[in-house]
């Protein structure tokens, strides 16, 4: 049997030799720092979601049908009738929350340990790109299930490029294929979820890694472990992705997994996170539902997008902000102006503008899932308060702090009392 | 149309809170008693089913509570259909114009409601000469719906100012019987948005133990293994 396969292999290895040569370069002969933590888990976590939600996707398919007379049935029908249907809806349904939580963490650790600085700025801009093709993708699978929030959430959604001047209204139209979502929009948004959004999302992992090998992982040093390499051309601080750091990832999966299933089996709409209640009643253009919030990962910048006030009657501004607050990700290794990566020996204020950041990407996330009424009304009047709701202020004053952390980022990170770098990695 | 929708996307009211007038009580229901399954079974096909289909739903997948399919035939099936049909309702496409809206399928309503709303609901209807079927209710003001199982829990009144009710007539069964049957029907409906629940939890520990138990320490000691030459 040994022999057979080594005969096999021979035969396959004469024939094309890249194969082995390719995963020297990108597996066994990859040298990446020894020193890797807890947040170097999720750049692979990513990648086993993202195998996860396209082989799950795969079998929905199978059953699921893009029409608006069927959707909401066939979903149903999967839920009940296929064998194991319920397994692979809630597979993918908590995959797809699952993704943005590893795929946010993946790029906090970025922000830790100044990951997206040179030589790096290209892998952080594919990384960006990845970002926005993965809220896309999210974006269209949720119309798929046909429910009031899929239906009402695409609505505001798509009407967000009505508010763009001029070409606005016929812009959403060309979007949504008809004057309100309908059974046009739901196939597109089938066609863009299953196969064009996927594809661009496959062909951005492959470019994310392939820039990462050629500079090399960075690690919680911020050190280039390259600088120092031994008589065989192996950097000192460097060891083999495998075994080495395949059989480490195994580990993180268990860990993995062991979460994502508690999700999955106990309480898979995780009390309206990843399946909203509304979203069981079928869509209903006529009735417009009371609360209308998008998913949980979209819901930081729809609070930005709320704290705006408009302009001339146009939501336009908010619109803009909330695209400026995602877009603003590419410029980063350009704004941080720091000489080192790591947060180790960065100075007092990175640390606080970071903890400053996390704390309000918390609290409009948080305030994105609720009514601008949830912490009531001012109970005085005053002519700049156009609105008494302090949800808004609130949501208002962690608008500008967001943006602060980059806009200041320039000024603040050269001004930075950092440490002096160790040469090596510190295990 | 755009105007409504931007209205609601900028300044969302706090309009959920115009049902939360009345306080709701915690539903007893437990998907894995199936006496109590059966029993709700039983009061849904014979006084919900009659205008609230659940078409997703097959009465062959009653055999997961326990009924045989002649047991569901015998019983269950008024309508002459076959075990493999869908729980569908017979009303006539004049429901619109009856009750001004048509009554919502309930395959998945213990999902969109919530099983306390529910068990509530079902126990918060009271007399009311001002709408137009004579019946109201304290958790959904106005609802089209009247009181189906008034019969059964008798007619009251209501006073919102207080929030209590006071009994005018009696109905066949005692206020705790009432509540069972609420109960049971609530806990039918429950199971119902999701027969696969009960699997889900007995599959769900079987896989955590086995990722707990067998495959961390594995991978564990694979990577401990591997790394001992790591300096």
């Amino acid at each position: 049997m040994g022999t057979m396969v080594s005969r096999l292999w021979g035969w396959i290895d004469a024939r094309m030799p890249t194969l082995a040569e390719q995963f020297k370069i990108h597996a066994s002969e990859y040298y990446a720092p020894k020193n890797f933590n807890f947040w170097y888990f999720f750049g692979s976590l990513a990648l086993m979601v993202l195998v996860v939600q396209i082989v799950s996707g795969i079998f929905l398919t199978m059953n699921y049908k893009p029409d608006a007379a069927l959707a909401f049935g066939s979903v149903e029908y999967i839920m009940r009738d296929v064998p194991a249907g319920w397994f692979i809806r809630y597979v993918h349904s908590t995959g797809a929350s699952a993704f943005f939580i590893v795929v946010y963490l993946h790029m906090f650790r970025g922000l830790l340990y100044g990951s997206y600085k040179e030589p790096r700025e290209l892998v952080w801009i594919f990384g960006v790109l990845i970002y926005l093709t993965l809220m896309g993708e999210a974006f269209f699978g949720y119309l798929l299930p046909w429910g009031q929030m899929s239906y009402w959430g695409a609505q505001v959604i798509v009407n967000l490029f009505g508010t763009v001047p001029f070409i606005g209204p016929d812009l959403a139209l060309w979007i949504r294929g008809d004057y309100v979502v309908s059974d046009a929009t739901l196939n597109r948004f089938f066609a863009l979820h299953v196969i064009a959004f996927p594809l661009v999302l496959l062909g951005l992992v492959v470019a994310h890694l392939l820039a990462l090998h050629d500079v090399g992982s960075n690690n919680p040093d911020g050190v280039e472990i390259k600088k120092h390499k031994g008589p065989d051309g192996r950097p000192l601080d460097g060891i083999a992705f495998h075994p080495y750091y395949t059989v480490k990832d195994l580990v993180g999966v268990v860990v993995f997994l062991v979460i994502f299933c508690a999700v999955l089996f106990f309480v898979p709409e995780m009390g309206g996170y990843f399946l909203e209640a509304n979203n069981f009643i079928p869509a209903d253009p006529l009735k417009t539902p009371e609360h209308i919030a998008p998913v949980w990962y979209f819901t930081p910048y729809y609070s930005i997008l709320r704290a705006v006030p408009p302009l001339f009657a146009s939501q336009f501004p908010g619109v803009v902000a909330m695209g400026v607050a995602v877009m603003i990700l590419f410029f980063l290794p350009w704004l941080d102006r720091s000489p080192v990566k790591s947060i180790r020996y960065r100075g007092a204020y990175y640390k606080t503008a970071l903890a400053v950041f996390i704390a309000v990407f918390f609290v409009l996330g948080y305030l994105g899932v609720k009514p601008t009424t949830v912490w009531g009304q001012f109970g005085f009047d005053a002519f700049f308060l156009d609105t008494k709701d302090r949800a808004t202020w609130v949501a208002r004053l962690c608008t500008i702090l967001y943006f602060a952390f980059f806009f200041l980022m320039p000024w603040y990170t050269a001004r930075d009392a950092v440490k002096p770098v160790p040469e090596r990695v510190t295990v | 149309m755009k105007k409504i929708i931007l209205s609601l996307l900028f300044f969302p009211l706090a309009a959920l809170g115009a049902e939360a007038g009345y306080p709701l009580d915690d539903s007893p229901s437990d998907v894995r008693d199936l006496v109590s399954l059966q029993s709700g079974a039983r009061t849904y096909v014979n006084y919900c089913l009659g205008c609230h289909g659940a078409q997703y739903v097959r009465y062959k997948s009653l055999t997961d509570i326990g009924l045989t399919e002649a047991q569901i035939r015998d019983n269950l099936l008024f309508t002459g259909g076959k075990v493999g049909d869908m729980m569908k309702s017979p009303m006539p496409p004049q429901a619109k114009q009856w009750f001004g809206t048509v009554p919502p399928d309930l395959s998945v309503i213990a999902r969109s409601r919530g099983t306390d709303w529910l068990y509530t609901y079902l126990r918060a209807f009271y007399r009311d000469p001002k709408t137009a079927t004579g019946w109201n209710n304290a958790v959904f003001p106005n609802v089209a719906m009247p009181h189906a199982l008034w019969m059964l829990q008798g007619e009251r009144t209501y006073d919102a100012e207080k929030k209590t009710f006071t009994e005018k007539t009696k109905g066949a069964l005692s206020r705790t019987e009432y509540d069972a049957t609420v109960r049971d029907l609530v806990n039918f409906l429950d199971w119902m948005a999701e027969p696969a629940g009960n699997e889900r939890r007995n599959i769900g520990v079987v896989v955590i133990l086995l990722l707990v138990v067998v495959m961390f320490p594995l991978t564990y000691w694979l990577k401990k293994e591997y790394w001992k030459d790591v300096k």
